[in-house]
């Protein structure tokens, strides 16, 4: 009965959805305000609706209820009850009802925000996202319904893929899917504004916070995936350029220009009709990678059903959705006004050259993932490009970017001329590439990659230390009022920059000087790498609850002393008769030990293989920095709720008056 | 260009793009002729994969039929067409030397490890020139070359039990039923 309501409440929400997609937008074209303020309680109905829905259907797997097919076919009787909730996610048709109900969170949370919006504006925004949301509902009832019964029932599930079976299932889908569907306001947004066509100043201001929380979602999304791959596959990985993982980072890519793009068209109104395409592309490469991870057009290891019928329909409806937005701009972008102009040299065209960089970047990693598509479309077979085609695009348009990063911020609005940018850069650039020189030589490695690499995030360091240095110089206030004189949006900015040199200083230091043995170890056999002595002591034999594992222990010393023991696991999944490695890692600031078991030989002996991994822990910090940044940029005051608390509003306005002061 | 026209790039770009997709949904790989058909295979010499201080060079093959596969580590599709060769490889019919492209030798090694070895030899060709000589558009690839040396068929994709049973077999025992002169 249960899956039926729930089955039941997802046709009323199409319905709803139809309503909302249609209505508001028509009632904004004609001036009928009552049409219009229809918006706000139809997204907070759909999104009871689909709420609900997704409530049933966690009910179907946590009370076992193996006459659901969906349920039947990924969960089990032994599976952990976190798990069977997970579960829900862990197959099409349920991530499909997770993207639905996500963009029903954001479409309430738009209703909820949406205060000092116009009303057409609101009613338009709103109607943009019922629309989505008729696709994906649509979608799910025709071709992927999760509700469908299994008649007669199983005893018991086919299991979810042990893949899946890690804590990473519960965060990594729920937080990638807020950041992907989040892209979805700042789209609405844009659209909104060519409907309207009132893309100024304030169209910017109101869609910038959106787009940075979608942002921040998405990177720690793609973040707690890589570190998931990291401890789950075993080969000590954290980036394999496989076509889902570039279907999550192309809309990283278009929205982190996205962001630094509204920031201009807030601040000098330029770029207009850029950002409103980079708006629309952010959104469309979301929908991209969820045709590209559901229609099973490319061989992955994130594919799930390969059915033509949700192919083309998801097809059809990104034809709609990107082909009619992009039409809509064709249409409307020409009569956008150019904007305040600037100098070649200056804040507005380093922003623009990055957004480019960023862009063509994206680009690049969309036509890897697609070249076998596009190959295999014109009649020559199935092939990969991989990692060697990534590594060599992607490399060579990053490093401008970052170093322009460093540039930008300094740089003035309007006209920087050379020679105070040089000034004010010269220290940045020395000590930045002394830095890159000398460190290697410690280390005892050079490498020009090394060198390069450590240059870029010294570079980022050094110009991020600069900047804050002179600003509160600047403000001859004393440190505290200082800090607090300038806004949590520059401080953010500052703090995520700082990240991606963390990011940076991470990948150079654990791609130059990781290194690995695969060994085989008998019981007492002791193995070496990087100063460290690796004794194994055996494995043993466990039960979990739906698998065996053989649990191996390595116990780690340096110069006798015990340092950490390492616990590898070999699994062994009972129902879908799979093996999956859990690596055992001992994360510390400065390096990972890790070890994975690999296949058991004669005499107690397995082959083993052991890794070591500096620094590779800072590529997670950072992008923990990043997400850090984005968080403080959305508490700055200006996105506080104005009426709250008047006295500290009034003290805060205090400050900026007198650092304003202070600037001019 | 007039702006409107500037203005209508992105939806032109995006329709060519869709077009592709919509074609993708509905593949299968097939093969394709090569320009390299009937022409002396390429020669080269490269590293070994076990032992990198011996070089191989397709002129050891000479006289007999034998397969070259190219493929990767980190190769999506070739995951699907290793087994296919591991079982080929043990019905003996004909030797499959591989060919490791753009990878690098501990991946290599690892993949081999795991899967199981279904090569006579595998040469590592890490920079990927002798893929270029060979017009390897990207792995999995596979070319049947006969007793004299010369290319008799290309497979672009994964080699199928498909491939094996209605193309590659018959045309490997043809091969090998011509006298050697």
């Amino acid at each position: 009965m249960i899956p039926e309501i729930g089955h039941f409440s997802l046709i009323l929400a199409l319905l709803v959805a139809l309503l909302l997609g249609s209505l508001p937008i028509i009632g904004a074209a004609r001036g009928n305000a009552a049409w219009m303020s229809l918006a706000k309680p139809l997204s907070r109905v759909q999104f009871l609706l689909i709420g609900f829905a997704f409530v049933c259907l966690a009910y179907a797997f946590a009370t076992k209820d193996y006459s659901v097919l969906y349920v039947a076919s990924n969960s089990n009787s032994k599976l952990p009850l976190a798990f069977r909730i997970a579960a829900v996610w862990g197959g099409h048709e349920g991530s499909l009802l997770l993207w639905a109900l996500i963009l029903s969170i954001w479409t309430v949370a738009v209703s909820l925000f949406s205060k000092h919006l116009p009303d057409d504006m609101r009613a338009r925004i709103l109607g943009v996202m019922g629309i989505i949301s008729v696709g994906f509902l649509l979608f799910m009832l025709m071709v992927s319904n999760p509700f469908e019964r299994l008649i007669p029932a199983a005893i018991d599930g086919r299991d979810l893929n042990p893949l899946l079976q890690d804590p990473g299932m519960i965060f990594h889908p729920p937080m990638l899917y807020m950041g992907y569907v989040g892209f979805s306001v700042a789209f609405a947004f844009a659209i909104a504004a060519l409907l309207g066509g009132q893309l100024d100043a304030a169209w910017a201001r109101w869609s910038r916070p959106w787009t940075t929380l979608a942002w921040v979602f998405l990177t720690l999304g793609i973040m707690a995936g890589s570190n998931w791959a990291y401890y789950e596959l075993g080969w000590g990985g954290w980036w394999f350029w496989d076509a889902v993982e570039n279907a999550s980072f192309m809309p990283w890519l278009v929205g982190t220009a996205l962001i630094h793009s509204l920031a201009v068209t807030e601040k000098r109104g330029s770029f207009k009709a850029w950002t409103v395409l980079l708006a629309i592309c952010a959104f469309s490469l979301s929908l991209l990678g969820t045709f590209l991870v559901r229609s099973g057009v490319l061989t992955s290891v994130h594919a799930f059903a390969t059915d033509p019928r949700r192919g083309v329909f998801i097809l059809a409806f990104l034809i709609v959705v990107i082909g009619g937005s992009l039409a809509l701009f064709a249409w409307r972008a020409p009569t956008v006004g150019r904007g305040g102009k600037f100098d070649v040299v200056s804040r507005e065209s380093f922003l623009l050259a990055n957004n480019v960089l960023l862009a063509v970047a994206a680009t690049s990693v969309l036509l890897g993932t697609l070249y076998p598509l596009f190959v295999d479309a014109l009649g020559y077979g199935k092939i990969s490009v991989g990692p060697p085609y990534f590594d060599a695009v992607f490399a060579p348009l990053m490093a401008p970017a970052l170093f322009l990063m460093g540039i930008g911020p300094i740089a003035r609005w309007k006209e920087a001329p050379l020679p105070e940018l040089a000034k004010r850069l010269r220290w940045a650039l020395g000590i930045s590439i002394a830095l890159a020189i000398i460190l290697p030589m410690m280390l005892g490695n050079f490498t020009p990659w090394i060198g390069f690499g450590l240059f870029l995030a010294f570079w980022v360091l050094a110009t991020s230390v600069e900047l804050i240095y002179q600003r509160l110089r600047l403000s001859n206030l004393p440190l505290l009022a200082s800090i607090r004189s300038n806004s949590r949006s520059w401080w953010g900015m500052v703090i995520a920059h700082l990240g991606i040199a963390v990011f940076t200083f991470g990948v150079t230091i654990v791609k130059g000087y990781e290194s690995e043995i695969a060994v085989k170890m008998a019981p007492g056999e002791v193995a070496h790498l990087a100063g460290y002595d690796f004794t194994f002591d055996g494995v043993r034999e466990v039960q979990g609850p739906n698998y065996e594992a053989s649990i191996g222990q390595i116990h780690v010393s340096k110069n006798g002393v015990l340092r950490t023991i390492l616990e590898p696991q070999k699994r062994f999944y009972t129902v879908t008769n799979m093996p999956m490695t859990e690596a055992g890692i001992s994360p510390h600031l400065i390096h990972d030990l890790y070890a994975s078991l690999g296949e058991p030989l004669e005499n107690g002996a397995w082959s083993v293989r052991i890794y070591h991994k500096p620094l590779v822990e800072w590529i997670w910090f950072g992008c923990l920095m990043m997400g850090f940044g984005g968080i403080l940029a959305l508490t700055d005051k200006r996105y506080r709720v104005k009426n709250r608390n008047k006295s500290i509003e009034h003290l805060d306005s205090k400050v900026t008056a007198v650092t304003s002061e202070v600037k001019a | 260009m007039k702006p409107w026209q500037r203005a209508l790039i992105p939806l032109v770009l995006f329709l060519v793009v869709a077009g592709f997709l919509f074609k993708g949904l509905f593949l299968n790989p097939k093969e394709i002729p090569s320009p390299l058909l009937g022409k002396p295979a390429p020669a080269f010499s490269l590293p070994r994969l076990d032992n990198a201080e011996i070089q191989f060079s397709p002129k050891e093959m000479l006289g007999q039929v034998w397969l070259l596969n190219a493929w990767a580590s980190w190769c999506p599709s070739c995951v699907d067409e290793h087994p296919v060769l591991v079982a080929f490889s043990k019905a003996n019919i004909a030797p499959v030397v591989g060919l490791d492209y753009k990878d690098t030798q501990a991946d290599a090694q690892r993949w081999l490890d795991k899967g199981g070895n279904p090569y006579v030899v595998t040469v590592m060709d890490t920079d990927g020139r002798v893929g270029i000589d060979y017009g390897v558009y990207g792995v999995p690839e596979t070319y049947v070359i006969d007793k004299k040396g010369m290319i008799a068929y290309k497979q672009t994709g994964p080699v199928t039990e498909e491939a094996l049973r209605d193309t590659i077999i018959p045309l490997v025992k043809k091969l090998q039923s011509e006298v050697n002169q």
